[in-house]
């Protein structure tokens, strides 16, 4: 699959992905003694906190050339797996480090940088220097190639064509090779053994899985509570005023009236609390419309003027639709709250087996999803559907927060629409 | 007064039944889901109908379906929409025609019975019955630098009465002022919002109902 990196890049494109590799590899050749050092130095146990700082450094180093490395593959990025670097003690930290296959193989690909650097450079060099003997031979770069020769004759000087076309050439026709099988050796060297992919994936379930149950449980508690506290109190009180109006209606018409209307009040805030409870639970509007209805029904009742753009070709599943529902409606709050923006928009679409919503606003931007905030919240939800979310919030704005979810669309009904509510 | 009444659930069917013909109201057919909804609103083409926004057999917007789709055959007929929430789309989906004859309420408002006949008479005679909720949400969705923003409170309170769909003289039993007072909050209201005056009640309604739509 490798054979064919133009699928993704252009040949532009392609160079310039080359040039990252090339100095992601060099920074790999510096990084090396210091992991060394770090390594010798642990032997003495002093050596630990270096182990993290390199460890750490490591694995940022072969995290960016894994995805440089994606824009190359037809399949996208390589997937890391390391095992998470727990929190707590300079012992813990280092031994997870130490013990991580990951790290080993990291280090594998460390000491090829050498390798890979002189893989990249042949054909570097060969192009690099047939581009320099053709301007000379142009009379467009210096006098004197590389210092030494001169040539008298204009003769001598256009024979000197021959060799750098020759060289050009070569280096041209060596170059996609060479990126072939760069390309494939750091692949076998940084994707991660079944067993660690699984590993890790494993980890992520049962933390996002934690998440996902107390998530519901602490809403389920939140739910028997407004109904204890609210609806089934309200009910009970209505009983009551209904019982006491029976009792006096024939004696005392008059308070028995007052206390049917107390009754009928009461019922009316009943429904309201329940209204709003359902409305927590599952939209009506969701189930009515679906995302692409509520969406635009939540748009209208924001106080900002708000552009919806859906382009989706089906309906998500029940669960997604709600999840991405209210993920929406959390971030429009904050907008509201904390952004201090005058418009908003609303992007969602459908690719590549993922639902894809962006919320952008014109706000004042510093967004940040710390832990207990309601952005945390939502990559929390999120996560039990192995969705993603990304912000882009600089002080001074806009503000824009990317949401994925991986799912597949039912019915094929297209609803394309756009408007500004 | 004929009227066609949609709701599946039997309880709140009876009752509705009850609750109109004790009010001279003739019920000429009451369905429970929407095929029959559609084919009760254009055979019978009653005078009013009151129709749930949810029905068999998807249980989604149903009600609101039909009752559209039967106003684009027949327009204007005249169908008062209950529903447990309230959604300015429907809201707005229900307005575009601008035809009148249209009520969208939130279906506690039945206990308020004397209100409710009076909204359903208004509905029939081809006014509007819009949910205070409804309004409210409007209302607070304006921007505040707007021209509402120039509105006198008292003024915000006509406005409210009006785009809910109450007659001059309703507003003025409400707010506990004259009826010549409430037209001339109305006057300032329409200087005010620049919109065109209207002698007729139900199309200045509409106008408002419009303008606070921002359609």
């Amino acid at each position: 699959m490798a054979t064919a990196p133009h699928h993704r890049a252009g040949r532009l494109t392609t160079l310039a992905y080359l040039f990252l590799l090339l100095s992601q590899n060099i920074a790999a050749l510096l990084l090396l003694p210091l992991v060394l050092a770090s390594a010798i130095l642990t032997l003495f146990w002093i050596g630990l906190p270096f182990v993290i700082l390199t460890g750490t450094l490591l694995r940022t180093l072969a995290d960016s050339q894994r995805r440089t490395l994606g824009h190359l593959l037809p399949k996208g990025p390589i997937p890391s797996a390391y095992r998470p670097i727990p929190p707590g003690g300079l012992t813990r930290r280092g031994t997870t480090i130490i013990t991580d296959p990951g790290t080993w193989k990291d280090l594998l690909w460390l000491i090829a940088g050498t390798a890979n650097i002189t893989l990249i450079a042949i054909p570097g060099a060969l192009i690099g220097h047939a581009l320099y003997q053709l301007l000379f031979a142009l009379g467009l770069a210096g006098n004197a190639l590389y210092n030494t020769y001169a040539p008298t004759t204009l003769t001598d000087q256009l024979i000197l064509l021959a060799p750098s076309a020759l060289l050009l050439t070569l280096g041209l026709v060596l170059l996609p090779p060479a990126l072939d099988i760069y390309i494939r050796f750091n692949r076998l060297l940084l994707a991660p053994s079944e067993k660690a992919r699984l590993t890790a994936r494993v980890a992520h379930l049962a933390t996002s899985r934690a998440n996902t149950i107390d998530t519901q449980a602490s809403e389920i508690r939140r739910i028997e509570r407004d109904l204890h506290d609210g609806a089934q109190a309200r009910l009970v009180a209505l009983g009551m005023h209904l019982g006491m109006a029976e009792q006096i209606v024939e004696q005392d018409p008059h308070t028995a009236r007052t206390m049917l209307t107390e009754a009928r009040e009461t019922t009316r805030h009943a429904l309201t609390e329940l209204r709003d409870l359902v409305r927590g639970i599952h939209p009506p509007v969701l189930v009515e419309r679906g995302l692409h209805g509520a969406v635009h029904a939540l748009a209208l009742t924001h106080h900002l003027p708000i552009t919806v753009t859906i382009d989706l070709d089906g309906r998500p599943a029940d669960p997604v639709e709600s999840a991405a529902y209210f993920a929406i409606a959390e971030l429009l709050t904050n907008t509201a709250k904390h952004a201090h923006a005058t418009q908003a928009w609303i992007h969602i679409n459908h690719g590549r087996n993922r639902l894809v919503i962006t919320v952008t606003d014109n706000g004042t931007g510093g967004a940040d999803p710390a832990p207990g905030s309601g952005l945390a919240g939502i990559r929390r939800r999120l996560d039990a559907f192995d969705g993603t979310m990304n912000i882009t919030s600089p002080p001074g704005g806009p503000t824009i927060v990317t949401l994925e979810i991986p799912c597949a669309l039912s019915s094929p009904k297209t609803l394309p629409s756009s408007a500004t509510d | 007064m004929r009227v066609v009444i949609a709701e599946d659930l039997a309880l709140l069917r009876d009752g509705l039944i009850r609750l109109l013909e004790a009010h001279d109201f003739t019920v000429v057919a009451a369905v429970d889901n929407g095929p029959d909804l559609h084919t009760a609103l254009t055979e019978h083409k009653p005078d009013v109908a009151v129709v749930d926004v949810r029905l068999p057999p998807t249980f989604t917007d149903e009600g609101l379906q039909a009752a559209i789709g039967a106003r684009a055959q027949i327009p204007g007929l005249p169908i008062l929409v209950l529903s447990q929430h309230v959604e300015q789309l429907y809201a707005r989906e229900l307005l575009s025609d601008a035809e009148g004859g249209v009520g969208y309420l939130l279906k506690d408002r039945v206990f308020d019975i004397g209100q409710f006949i009076e909204a359903v008479r208004r509905v029939a005679a081809g006014g509007t019955a819009m949910d205070p909720a409804v309004i409210s949400q409007l209302l607070a969705r304006q921007d505040q630098s707007g021209p509402l923003a120039q509105l006198t409170p008292r003024e915000r309170e006509v406005l409210a009465e009006m785009a809910e769909g109450r007659s001059n003289s309703a507003i003025a039993g409400r707010l506990y002022i004259t009826e010549k007072a409430v037209s001339k909050h109305i006057n300032n209201i329409f200087t005010k919002l620049d919109l065109p005056p209207s002698s007729d009640d139900s199309r200045r309604v509409l106008a408002v109902l419009a303008y606070l739509n921002g359609q």
